[in-house]
């Protein structure tokens, strides 16, 4: 990877968007490539939409504004589909991560978009039965380096142990449901 | 061997002040701010710093007890942002005339009214005046590299001075990004133990501090202040030449990217930089002769230096982050017609990004664009303002 890959979070306050984009900075920066991770601050509100933005490149990055045009976009409630353009602006051919229960196909079909661009998991359940509660964003930090290849998906599950034992040492008993729930988001993430 | 690490901006500065371990910290919660203090408390309740750690009221408390914690011989630090540093602006001015070397992280923040938490630069313009040295960041790592550098810059004999790191709110502070952090033990090195030649508390030496000074003596501490902020230029080009030689990353004034042949040059400080730089490389590409000079160091100003890295270019545009409503352009404006005064440069000012309005590549080249078309002829309003409604 030398392209620079611009990545656009969609979730409701409260899902752990913001999270999710900065656990895929550090585990690419230990990977050795630049990163900047960063949630759009607006009224923070639990429930309201929210934003969160990564790049990755291997190339020096100079860049601090909002990210304009991404090439793939994570939706972390399914219901923003209904409320917010969530490929707004993405680049042709980019793809879309869904946390949904129903298939690609279906949400593809709605969103207008080509086969091949759009991918589901159900990252709710998953969370659920693997963490005792609803925290999609780790499940779909999960799918998202497996269907967006912006990392050697050995090399990120490797790092982000790491990472959740440094984010959860004061809840240790949580880490075991976090890697679990990326494990299985990984196998569980469908495309068409 | 200095470490890669992915930090905020906040934790970036919390790290330069956990190695830097000052005597006593003195600090009052501000968004955006407000993580610096609290990730320090941290290290403080850790027993990781040896630092007096002062929880205060208010801002204008904070600054009050590094006046005095600073007065006293001890080497003293606070941070604050926006409304925080407008509440301690009468002590901040105090602290520079009483020649502390204060070091103050500022989270660059909108000022209210109407409220705002957002980036912009009006917080650090208003202390602009004030006495103290201002370095601005464009990431989270030169916001690391300035918190360390200003202890050696301000601490320097021939100048005592406080100094403001400024870094840009959210956009900085709270976005994580690679950088390097050097080893502790390095940076106590380089930054050495704080021998003050003059302190409150050497009874053998004693000395007042904030006396009466009317119409016989203040005019002379206000020159001698001035001749200060000039030693300060050699300090600030010495010290980042050292830090050079320790990390391999040097600092001056500012910075020039593609300046050599450019005919155009945008000017401006801060994190939008790094989004000009690109807009530079894209343009060069299509062959337009466009450059870029970021500054580091606002206060002092280093006009002649600056006239001279533009001497050869005929049309510069300057970015500023802030209003001075002076209808007569912001405040990088004013200064950058000072140092060029007598040239024949066409000199444009833009005013962008108040409250944390996003600037973009897009925004920056139609800049350059507005620029282009000066240089052919076209009129174009000398302050302009981008990416706002109107």
């Amino acid at each position: 990877m030398s392209e620079l890959v611009e990545i656009r979070w969609h979730g409701r306050g409260g899902q752990g968007s913001k999270t999710a984009s900065l656990l895929l900075g550090k585990v690419a920066s230990d990977l050795g490539l630049n990163v900047q991770a960063f949630p759009e601050y607006g009224p923070e509100r639990m429930g309201a939409p929210v934003l969160a933005f990564n790049r990755i490149s291997e190339g020096k990055m100079t860049l601090h504004c909002q990210i304009e045009n991404p090439q793939i976009v994570v939706v972390l409630d399914a219901t923003l589909l209904e409320v917010v353009d969530v490929t707004e602006n993405m680049t042709p051919g980019g793809k879309v991560l869904v946390n949904t229960s129903r298939n690609p196909q279906k949400v593809r079909e709605e969103l207008g978009l080509e086969p091949g661009q759009v991918f589901t998991v159900d990252a709710n359940k998953i969370s659920q039965e693997e963490i005792g509660s609803v925290f999609p964003n780790t499940p779909m930090l999960g799918a998202l380096v497996k269907v967006g290849k912006v990392l050697p998906l050995d090399d990120f599950r490797e790092m982000i142990r790491d990472e959740f034992a440094s984010k959860f040492s004061n809840k240790p008993e949580i880490v075991e449901g976090n890697l679990n729930s990326v494990d299985r988001a990984i196998q569980e993430v469908q495309g068409e | 061997m200095s470490k890669r690490v992915a930090l905020t901006g906040n934790e970036a500065i919390a790290k330069a002040m956990q190695q830097i371990n000052p005597d006593v910290v003195a600090a009052y919660p501000i968004t955006p701010q407000t993580e610096i203090v609290q990730i320090f408390s941290k290290y403080v309740a850790d027993g990781e710093v040896d630092t007096e750690f002062v929880t205060v009221e208010s801002e204008h408390s904070a600054m009050s007890a590094v006046v005095g914690s600073a007065a006293g011989g001890a080497r003293s630090m606070t941070a604050t942002s926006a409304n925080g540093l407008a509440l301690m602006w009468e002590i901040v001015y105090i602290a520079a005339s009483t020649r502390l070397p204060i070091v103050m992280p500022v989270v660059n923040r909108a000022l209210s009214a109407p409220i705002n938490i957002h980036c912009d630069h009006s917080d650090a313009m208003g202390a602009r005046d004030s006495g103290w040295i201002q370095l601005f960041s464009e990431n989270a790592q030169e916001a690391y590299d300035n918190a360390i550098q200003a202890v050696r810059i301000g601490e320097h004999k021939d100048v005592l001075l406080p100094v403001m790191v400024n870094l840009d709110g959210f956009i900085i502070s709270h976005a994580v990004e690679n950088f390097n952090i050097n080893e502790p033990e390095k940076v106590q090195e380089f930054i050495g133990e704080y021998k003050p030649e003059h302190t409150l508390l050497d009874k053998e030496n004693p000395i007042t501090v904030g006396p009466l000074d009317l119409q016989d003596y203040y005019f002379e501490h206000k020159r001698q202040q001035s001749e200060a902020m000039k030693y300060a230029l050699q300090a600030v080009k010495d010290v980042g030449q050292e830090y050079g030689r320790l990390t391999g990353r040097e600092y001056g004034y500012f910075s020039e990217y593609r300046v050599d042949d450019a005919e155009i040059v945008l000017i401006g400080m801060g994190s939008t930089m790094g989004t000009a730089r690109a807009a530079v490389d894209e343009l060069r590409e299509q062959g337009v002769k466009v450059g870029l000079i970021k500054i580091r160091m606002f206060r002092p100003f280093p006009g002649e230096e600056l006239a001279r890295a533009l001497a050869h270019v005929p049309v510069i545009g300057v970015l500023d982050r802030a209003e001075s409503f002076s209808n007569n352009g912001g405040p990088l404006f004013t200064d950058m017609h000072v140092a060029l005064y007598g040239q024949e440069h066409k000199l444009y000012d833009f005013i962008y990004g108040l409250g944390g309005r996003d600037t973009n590549v897009s925004h920056l080249k139609g800049i350059f664009s507005m620029l282009q078309k000066a240089k052919d002829g076209e009129a174009l309003d000398r302050v302009n303002y981008i990416g706002v409604r109107e």
